[in-house]
């Protein structure tokens, strides 16, 4: 049995008076590529986003329940976002790099860290080279550091953006549809990367793709109208789903 | 069978005829900017001499020159700047990054909007009460300039806070998902992308100052003192109120004389305006998303 990363007990969430999460209870397991399904609106980014209370920003949500990362409530009012986020790192659908050079963007998250201690210069290089090797973009990259990061294609912004997040030591990344704004090459590409990543990191990734799903992750987790329907080996639910609901979904009659 | 019908001639007609007026107004726009501009070179022009930009009024102030005046606009605009863009800043900052939209957000974005449309005479009334008597400034450059200040204060605070909205959300977003706070956000990645806008915001500001006559007619600008004002607490002569009286208050003077004024008030105006455009096509030249 493997460790539980993320666990959820209870979770609701309202958008003001709209109830979006439904009692959700869920377990995913550390070190594995954990895939969320579901038709437009069934709550499965809210879900995502919740879990390094990014969601916070909108002032008029409400949640009752717990999330537990690694064991910690993290709606406990002791948490400090800060490290919440630092433990807990999140890919966004558009890759969103910042205007800054592809060494300043990997070197972000390490600064604002650093409490205005200075790193030096060959420790900044060791960072910089580690994380986009992990990416698997050192080779392309490596000669032009200093480039502006919004000039790269799509697929390499969103190995950045990946990559980003490495130096900051993160336990679990959020995926929210890292591919969808790519190509077919780009997604296959990101989609091997985020398979290297597994084991060390707990991912877990939003798609509207079924077939990402399918190929590209250990367990999968169906969910409908706010409400989890079904959390299964990704291999089982394909073949076997428990639930008639997700059969029909992933059979397309319906999303 | 792709041929025009009737109404697609006639629809196409009257979009023609649309896009025609809208170009004649703006035409018609930028028409009295031009004969503006056109007028005053025509009979300010030959007034322009290093001597008149350089030297005293004389004779009662129809010879000599503006110098005084020109120092004094100068000062006032600096200390102006020095007073409210800080704050604009801050307070942009504040509305934009941090305050939520609840009901005390939107009574101060309400202050601000009519703030900007206070007449300013009624700026000037409150630059006597508030800076010259209650502070006890006097009449003095500080007082004129902390009018000025309040009067140009929903420039820069619009501007600041437009430039801040454009810097697209993904980027704060990206941000605090690193475990960045509001501040190093803001600081890092927000205002460096803003700058070229509040830059702006600021230039505009800077015209607007210059030209101003009501708000330190009563607060610090002289009617006519040859000297230059030795500390913020002198009163001086301005460019703008220098204007008003060589061209009503004062007789015997020479035509060219107001027109020259005017061309330089309205040469400070443009010079900042040009200085914030070029600014800005150097700025925009190095971000891009």
């Amino acid at each position: 049995m493997k460790d539980i990363a993320v666990q959820t007990k209870n979770f609701n969430l309202w958008y003001g008076d709209f109830q979006a999460l439904f009692d959700i209870n869920l377990s995913i397991k550390q070190g594995l590529i954990t895939s969320m399904i579901g038709p437009s609106g069934c709550g499965k980014s809210t879900l995502l986003r919740s879990m390094n209370r990014i969601i916070d920003r909108l002032d008029y949500v409400r949640t009752t329940g717990e999330i537990h990362i690694l064991q910690h409530d993290i709606f406990d009012p002791k948490v400090e976002l800060v490290q919440l986020r630092k433990q807990v790192g999140m890919v966004f659908q558009r890759p969103n790099p910042l205007p800054l050079s592809i060494r300043e963007n990997i070197l972000f998250g390490h600064r604002i860290h650093a409490g205005g201690k200075k790193s030096t210069k060959n420790e900044e290089d060791e960072i910089v080279e580690k994380s986009l090797k992990t990416v698997l973009l050192w080779e392309k990259t490596k000669d032009r550091l200093g480039n502006s990061a919004t000039n790269l294609s799509l697929e390499e912004q969103q190995k950045l953006c990946i990559a980003r997040l490495l130096p900051l030591k993160p336990t679990v990344l959020l995926m929210d549809e890292p591919c969808s704004a790519l190509d077919p090459k780009g997604t296959e590409a990101v989609e091997e990367l985020i398979w290297t990543l597994r084991g060390e990191y707990t991912i877990i990734m939003v798609t509207h793709n079924m077939a990402q799903a399918r190929r590209a992750s250990d367990e999968c987790i169906f969910m409908l109208m706010g409400e989890l329907m079904e959390h299964s080996p990704t291999t089982d639910m394909f073949v076997t789903p428990k639930h008639e609901k997700t059969a029909a979904y992933i059979e397309g009659r319906y999303g | 069978m792709f041929e025009a019908t009737e109404i697609n001639i006639r629809n196409k007609r009257i979009g023609k005829g649309i896009k025609f007026s809208f170009l004649l107004m703006t035409v018609l726009l930028a028409t009295p900017v031009l004969i503006i501009l056109a007028v005053l070179i025509q009979k300010g022009g030959p007034m322009i001499s290093w001597d008149f930009l350089f030297s005293d009024p004389t004779n009662g102030m129809t010879a000599g020159g503006i110098f005084p005046a020109l120092i004094g606009t100068i000062s006032l605009v600096i200390v102006a700047l020095i007073a409210s863009v800080p704050v604009g800043v801050a307070a942009a900052i504040y509305l934009s990054e941090y305050a939520k939209d609840n009901w005390l957000t939107r009574i101060i974005n309400l202050a601000i909007i009519n703030l900007a449309g206070v007449p300013s005479i009624v700026h000037a009334l409150f630059g006597v009460g508030a800076f010259v008597l209650f502070f006890k400034f006097g009449t003095s450059i500080l007082a004129a300039s902390f009018t000025l200040a309040v009067m140009t204060l929903p420039v820069v605070i619009v501007a600041t806070r437009e430039s801040l909205q454009a810097v697209p959300y993904a980027f704060r977003e990206a941000c605090w998902n690193m475990g960045a706070t509001r501040w190093q956000t803001i600081y890092k990645v927000v205002l460096p992308n803003a700058i070229s806008g509040i830059l702006t915001g600021v230039i505009l500001e800077v015209s607007r100052t210059a030209g101003e006559t009501a708000p330190i007619m009563f607060t610090g600008a002289a009617f006519f003192l040859p000297f230059l004002p030795q500390s913020v607490f002198d009163q001086s002569m301005a460019l703008s109120l220098h204007l008003f009286v060589v061209s009503t208050q004062v007789p015997n003077v020479p035509e060219e004389l107001p027109y020259g004024v005017a061309l330089v008030l309205i040469g400070i105006v443009l010079l900042m305006n040009s200085i914030s455009i070029a600014f800005r096509f150097y700025l925009r030249g190095k971000k891009k998303w």
